[in-house]
């Protein structure tokens, strides 16, 4: 894997359990769910391990629920929507104790939201493994509104809340999940070049 | 210079704690307030050892974290002491001069984590207990284990006990008591944090269980104090102020180009912080790395080494100072 | 000294002008006359009288209108002061190191009395008189960071220092060259500079962390950084750009002179005694082209440097739009004759 570029934004790997946890916790969204399952499928830390999954938006496909449920691992949730998702984790992590991993996968979006939500309840950067499954989207904040758009495919895009085109930076925060997103045309309004869609 | 600020001090108090473990009390000369410190920080005190300048680092204790009008630290005498230790024991006395660098932390407590386990064994007290303090003061939650041979050596167990109660874990070995690293580690919550400083063999052992738990490394904390070693006798030139001397064998390299009238950087003298990395010109023989700071891949090229605790097994060391 | 303080703004009108004494301590940047990235750290050791470096903090004829516009930018947007949980005690360093220098240097404008924990703060240009408890958050009207660099010059970055990095986890920032506080929160040292072009393959953050992570107390260190805006405006923040940025595009060659601010940073760094955390102060200098050239040497300089400044930084820093215009107008102050050595003006 060739390293970030961007100096600020997390690098993704390949989910590995950690064989010495005491509890395993996995998160995932839409095809997030394979990587869930290539990693922990025939792994003895099923008996430990907790899966938290919602389907991506939209999807009526329940193939991704049906793999995880042949896993047999020691609990499975299925939300209807990442917010429920994220009410669930922390929950769990609300009782969890130190040897506990978390494990995530699916969307850029989907990973920086639930990273950031992790470390506020408390556990290590280090004990959380993040891979990267679905479209290469990214979760922007605008740095003039403070508001989040997510699923953004390009730059520069309109933020979902005060409506700036905004050119996404190269900047990732992790306290807060987001790419910064700063207004484009600031120097020559209405100037906006054409969007180009963000690679992997 | 390269040790930092300075500070003149005099020994106000001296106190045998045990009978191996003497605490001293270090007051300005010119009655200046020092500074305040944060737990587990260490001083390196310098004092006239009569044919060569003594500097040896010590924890700062927990009685004299807000600074002001003394600086308390334990000194143990060690059986294994090139002389240092021996010497403050024999020698330091009430209106005994000598100089204090400014507070340098290496072992901090990790201000984010939510609760912390602080585990020292023997003389691992010193920096464990100035935690102990810190935190009791900010009310935040923690835990104290503390492992010694035998009652009269564990200094500071009646104080400790005084001032955080059930708080404190004792386990004697003498009484046939075992800290047990595995109870001690079950169902701590999330943003725990373990500190450990004692013995090498304690540490190794503590970290050891910590990651079969499953701990993260971030959340691994332990002192990692050298007490530097002698070795054999070798050659040493310094190419840039072209000087030559010999390191010899109760010395250490830092030592020695100290005595050769060399200003060579250090903060800590016990391999921890990197300063006193200085490059390599010429070995001929094999460089003996006993730092914690160069990496495996670094030690093994060679390039530079750690003056206050690593030496040459060989004829000459060539360096660029 | 008395110090005497101008009635001027930093906005709307942008009053804000230099005496001959201030162009005169303004900490010129360039050492030579062609433009090099170096991370040029020195000990932060009094310099000469009367210059930005003769005290550790400085204060000067802008202290009330600056102040005074920090307190409209947060009124604006609270966020420009942050502060997590963990990071209460290195607040009461900071409030000490301040407060204690500001003090010390400047004892007819502010005075300082400490009875153990009962310290009495005098702040006589902004008409303050303060009994507190140190240590105690209760016993003041903001947070011990918020309030003290509610009265000094300069924005203030408190860093945390573990995992052998440091962490970016409070802050006062409304002066800002282009970077957000509130975005940068939480970062680790490698993270908040991952904007900055070229300097990441060079390894001069991994340099300049490890040094850092070293300093020690009683031992602060500085360096200059620098950059240009257009009108004397203190809050160039990303936060307002889409309201400032239109201003980049107004410079003409008649009006250079008075629009163009070379914008200075004396940024130094101190290791902080209770926290072990390492304070970051940014102190702002601005002037304007006019005020610049009243010194030949750094006229002749400034042109240089600004002429052969390489287009990647020249972007970064935002000066593209109008870089061109300013070296022309420059050109007419630079007679070609070689520049003496030092930053000092002749």
């Amino acid at each position: 894997m060739q390293p970030s570029p961007i100096k600020s934004r997390p690098l993704y790997g390949t989910l590995v359990p950690v064989r010495q946890a005491t509890r395993h916790i996995a998160i995932a969204e839409g095809e997030g769910a394979s990587a869930v399952t290539e990693a922990f499928r025939g792994h003895d830390a099923l008996s430990r391990t907790i899966i938290l999954f919602s389907p991506a938006p939209r999807s009526t496909d329940c193939q991704q629920e049906t793999l995880l449920a042949s896993l047999a691992c020691e609990a499975l949730h299925v939300a209807s929507g990442v917010e429920d998702l994220l009410a669930e984790l922390v929950t769990t992590l609300s009782a969890a104790t130190m040897g506990t991993r978390l494990y995530v996968s699916g969307s850029e979006d989907f990973i920086g939201r639930v990273t950031s939500e992790a470390l506020h309840q408390g556990i290590d950067a280090d004990a959380i493994q993040a891979e990267h499954r679905g479209a290469p989207t990214r979760r922007v904040q605008c740095v003039h509104c403070k508001g989040f758009t997510d699923g953004v495919s390009a730059s520069p895009a309109p933020c979902a809340h005060c409506g700036l085109h905004l050119l996404v930076r190269d900047h990732y925060s992790r306290r807060l999940g987001a790419f910064m997103g700063v207004c484009i045309d600031a120097e020559a309004p209405g100037e906006i070049p054409p969007a180009e869609t963000f690679g992997a | 210079m390269s040790g930092g600020v300075q500070f003149p001090v005099r020994v106000i108090e001296t106190e045998a704690l045990s009978p191996t473990v003497k605490r001293l009390r270090l007051a300005r000369r010119d009655g200046q307030a020092l500074p305040p410190y944060s737990a587990g920080a260490h001083t390196v005190l310098t004092l006239d050892g009569g044919t060569r300048l003594i500097r040896n680092a010590y924890s700062l204790l927990g009685s004299t974290l807000s600074g002001g009008a003394a600086y308390e630290v334990a000194v143990l005498r060690s059986p294994q002491s090139r002389g240092g230790s021996a010497f403050i024991h024999d020698h330091l006395t009430v209106g005994t001069d000598l100089s204090l660098s400014a507070p340098i932390n290496l072992f901090p407590l990790n201000r984010t984590a939510r609760r912390h386990i602080l585990v020292a064994g023997g003389i691992g007290i010193t920096p464990i207990a100035a935690m102990a303090s810190e935190l009791a003061a900010l009310g935040l939650p923690f835990e104290l284990h503390y492992a010694m041979r035998d009652i009269a050596s564990g200094a500071f167990a009646a104080e400790l006990a005084a001032q955080h109660g059930d708080r404190l874990h004792l386990y004697v070995s003498e009484r046939q008591e075992r800290l047990s690293v595995r109870d001690i580690l079950a169902r701590q919550p999330l943003g725990t944090h373990l500190y450990v400083c004692g013995p090498e063999r304690m540490i190794e052992g503590v970290m050891a269980h910590a990651r079969i738990a499953g701990w993260p490394e971030s959340a691994l904390h332990a002192e990692r104090f050298l007490a530097p070693e002698g070795g054999e006798p070798f050659a040493l030139r310094l190419a840039r102020s072209g000087i030559s001397t010999v390191v010899a064998e109760h010395e250490t390299l830092l030592e020695a180009i100290e005595a050769a009238g060399v200003d060579a950087p250090y903060l800590c003298r016990g391999g921890a912080c990197g300063q006193c990395e200085t490059r390599v010109l010429v070995a001929d023989g094999d460089l003996l790395h006993a730092d914690h700071y160069l990496t495996d891949s670094q030690k093994s090229c060679g390039q530079t080494i750690m003056t206050c605790v690593s030496r040459l097994r060989g004829r000459e060391l060539v360096l660029d100072l | 000294m008395t110090l005497s303080f101008n009635a001027e703004t930093f906005r709307d009108d942008y009053t804000f002008a230099n005496s001959p004494e201030a162009i005169r301590a303004f900490p010129f940047p360039f050492e030579r006359d062609d433009y090099t990235y170096t991370v040029n750290i020195e000990q932060h050791v009094p310099g000469p009288v009367q210059s930005a470096t003769e005290f550790p903090i400085h204060i000067d004829e802008h202290y009330v209108a600056e102040m005074h516009d920090r307190a409209i930018t947060l009124s604006q947007d609270p966020l420009r002061c942050q502060s997590l949980p963990h990071m209460m005690t290195a607040e009461w360093d900071l409030l000490e190191l301040l407060m204690t220098s500001m003090a010390t240097h400047y004892p007819e404008t502010f005075t300082l009395t400490r009875d153990g924990d009962g310290w009495h703060w005098m702040n006589r240009p902004l008409g303050l008189d303060q009994h507190f408890t140190f240590g105690d958050a209760s016993t003041l009207p903001h947070g011990p960071m918020e309030y003290v660099t509610r009265q000094c010059q300069g924005d203030f970055c408190l860093l945390d220092q573990r995992d052998d990095n440091l962490w970016m986890d409070a802050g006062m920032v409304t002066t800002q060259a282009d970077w957000s506080l509130d975005f940068d929160l939480g970062m680790n040292f490698m993270e908040w500079h991952a904007p900055v072009p070229l300097a990441h393959d060079l390894g001069i953050f991994d340099r300049a962390l490890k040094f850092l992570l070293n300093l020690q107390q009683g031992r602060p260190v500085r360096r200059l950084n620098w950059t240009m805006t257009v009108n004397p405006r203190l809050d160039t923040s990303p936060e307002n750009y889409h309201r400032w940025g239109i201003d980049k595009a107004s410079v003409t060659p008649a009006n250079v002179g008075d629009k163009v601010h070379l914008r200075v940073e004396l940024q130094a760094l101190w290791r902080l005694p209770r926290s072990n955390a390492i304070v970051f102060s940014i102190r702002c200098y601005l002037i304007k082209m006019d005020e610049l050239v009243t010194q030949k040497k750094w006229a002749r300089r400034f042109h240089r440097v600004l002429a052969s400044l390489p287009q990647p930084i020249a972007d970064y820093k935002g000066l593209a739009r109008f870089r061109d215009t300013t070296v022309a107008w420059l050109s007419r102050h630079d007679d070609g004759l070689p520049t003496s050595p030092g930053f000092a003006p002749d």
